[in-house]
């Protein structure tokens, strides 16, 4: 039974690394050269991503929508959680619905409603319009992660402030805040990593006029290869292993992810 | 604190950013959508108001309906390969230590995470000629190096390296909390592991598994890049297509009424999902 585990555990392990093996030799290619095994050493590549104007641009425009979108995300689950927790409206619960809608539905349909809005709006391809489009569209993390932080306070403790005199501002800046800190962590954290990620949303609000690295290594592959593709895809992997290993080691990973699954 | 319902005014202000933000850049983006999918379409791109039936009547194709047949039947046989291999995957790791579980937890979460950019290049690079898998084939002598794109095969492996770690992800709460005297209880009336799995596990969580059928075909149905990078253009899939009309034929309308379609064949089948849980409660 347990080399049967050992057995499965290794073939499945293997499908998820085999093409990531590959891309990694790719990105250590010596020529511009799509080869497997690599031919020479050469960390050029990663070096690449930085010295070349189109890549570092597109790699700062994906970093700065991904920090901006995530804090608006935030700033919109952070208030809404909280008026569920502190209040009973049942009929409020519908934001609750429409902020994991666009997560829940297929991405391209979020997308093309935002398109058809800010070209009706006129205000197509702003580059700010695709931080708020992403912040809708992953206001979900945040949200289910924050309704998880709420439900693990005791609500004696909050009562006992309440007691001694405290009002709502009070009780949620000294007692809520602190609390549920972790939750605003991991949230902000999720839709960093997942907005660094995105394309479609991205595409089809700001793929004219900008560039994040997911557009650009979409646009590069219809003129060929090169292998700062590649280097840029071993970046992002190790961004988004460091980013969840911290949430891993600080917070309760498995604890999160259960909460997730249930919200669905 | 106790719960309280709001009474004055003030006790709404917390609600207002984030309705307003709800409402202005989710509701109304997919009303306008709605709307254009009625709109009739102009030379050149443009589309003006109106309330036409055009654009929904262009389902009615051949084409269409060839294109809508073939991304449902793929996005069945992904969610039918993700959860085959998923529910064991998934029961094995809820059974595993807990150091186990974060470190699968984390890679599954990274790979989910990786753009589909990155997944359709990783994918078109191992199945490439020069690059890819067949090579180690071709240094055992098996075979010659060759290209394995574009190809059904290869946009039905890469949709599910996708969908697998979002599969193990929805199972992993239900499996996690699933009472570990079941199987015990098989096992001491002397069934194999592989038995126990199979007639007790599997038939207690069949609601589970088929709410996660439901909602790994919906991801499989939002795939867009993946057929397109890695297939033919007979592979491409409705998400494929929607994408296409909007930007690369300028047609909204057309885009619009698609995307409306795939809206409400996604919300009936999340509907279905959230039935299949509940019947799991009241089991």
């Amino acid at each position: 039974m347990i080399l049967l585990r050992r057995l499965f555990f290794f073939a499945v392990g293997l499908f998820l690394a085999l093409p990531l093996i590959v891309v990694a030799g790719v990105s250590i290619n010596e020529k511009q050269t799509l080869a497997f095994p690599p031919q020479g050493f050469s960390l050029a590549w990663y070096g690449e991503i930085f010295l070349n104007d189109d890549w570092r641009n597109a790699l700062f425009a994906s970093l700065t929508l991904a920090a901006l979108s995530a804090a608006l995300a935030l700033l919109v689950a952070l208030p809404l959680a909280w008026f569920l927790w502190r209040r009973i409206a049942p009929w409020a619960n519908i934001f609750q619905l429409l902020g994991i809608a666009p997560f829940t539905l297929p991405p391209v349909i979020t997308a093309l409603g935002l398109l058809t809005f800010w070209a009706t709006s006129g205000f197509y391809g702003q580059p700010w319009t695709a931080v708020i489009s992403h912040a809708i569209f992953f206001v979900t993390l945040p949200l289910v992660t924050l309704s998880l932080g709420f439900s693990a306070i005791d609500r004696s403790l909050v009562e006992a402030a309440a007691t001694m005199g405290a009002d709502d501002q009070t009780i949620f800046r000294t007692v809520v805040l602190p609390l549920i800190l972790p939750y605003m962590v991991s949230g902000y954290a999720f839709a960093f990593v997942l907005s660094l990620n995105e394309y479609i949303v991205a595409y089809m609000t700001v793929g004219f006029t900008m560039e994040t690295l997911p557009i650009k290594i979409f646009n590069a592959l219809r003129y060929g290869y090169t292998p700062t593709m590649a280097s840029v895809t071993v970046l992002f992997l190790v961004i988004a292993a460091l980013v969840f290993g911290l949430i891993a080691r600080f917070g309760d990973l498995p604890k999160l992810l259960g909460a997730m699954g249930e919200d669905r | 604190m106790r719960r309280e319902p709001p009474q004055r005014f003030p006790d709404y202000g917390p609600l207002m950013f984030p309705a307003a933000m709800l409402v202005v850049f989710f509701v109304i983006p997919f009303a306008t959508m709605i709307a254009v999918s009625f709109f009739e379409r102009q030379q050149g791109g443009f589309y003006e108001p109106a309330f036409v039936f055009d654009n929904y009547g262009r389902f009615l194709s051949l084409f269409f309906g060839k294109v809508l047949a073939f991304s449902l039947f793929l996005a069945m046989a992904v969610a039918a390969a993700c959860v085959t291999i998923g529910v064991p995957f998934t029961y094995l790791l809820s059974r595993s230590s807990r150091g186990t579980q974060i470190r699968w937890l984390v890679v599954l979460l990274s790979i989910l995470s990786l753009s589909e950019v990155m997944i359709g290049f990783a994918w078109s690079t191992l199945l490439s000629r020069t690059a890819g898998i067949t090579n180690l084939f071709a240094m055992l002598g098996l075979m010659d190096a060759q290209a394995l794109t574009p190809s059904f095969g290869a946009v039905m492996t890469a949709m599910t390296y996708q969908a697998l770690p979002y599969t193990v992800l929805v199972l992993y709460p239900a499996l996690v909390r699933l009472d570990p005297t079941l199987t015990e209880a098989a096992r001491t009336l002397g069934a194999s592991p592989v038995r126990a799995f199979f007639t007790v596990i599997v038939p207690a969580l069949r609601n589970t598994i088929l709410a996660t059928l439901i909602m790994v075909f919906i991801f499989a149905l939002g795939s867009y890049l993946l057929p397109q990078l890695l297939g033919r253009p007979q592979h491409w899939t409705l998400s494929v297509l929607i994408t296409d009309q909007a930007i690369y034929q300028s047609n909204m309308p057309f885009a619009a009424a698609m995307a409306v379609f795939l809206v409400l064949v996604s919300l009936s089948l999340v509907g279905l999902a959230v039935y299949a849980g509940r019947q799991k409660e009241a089991a």
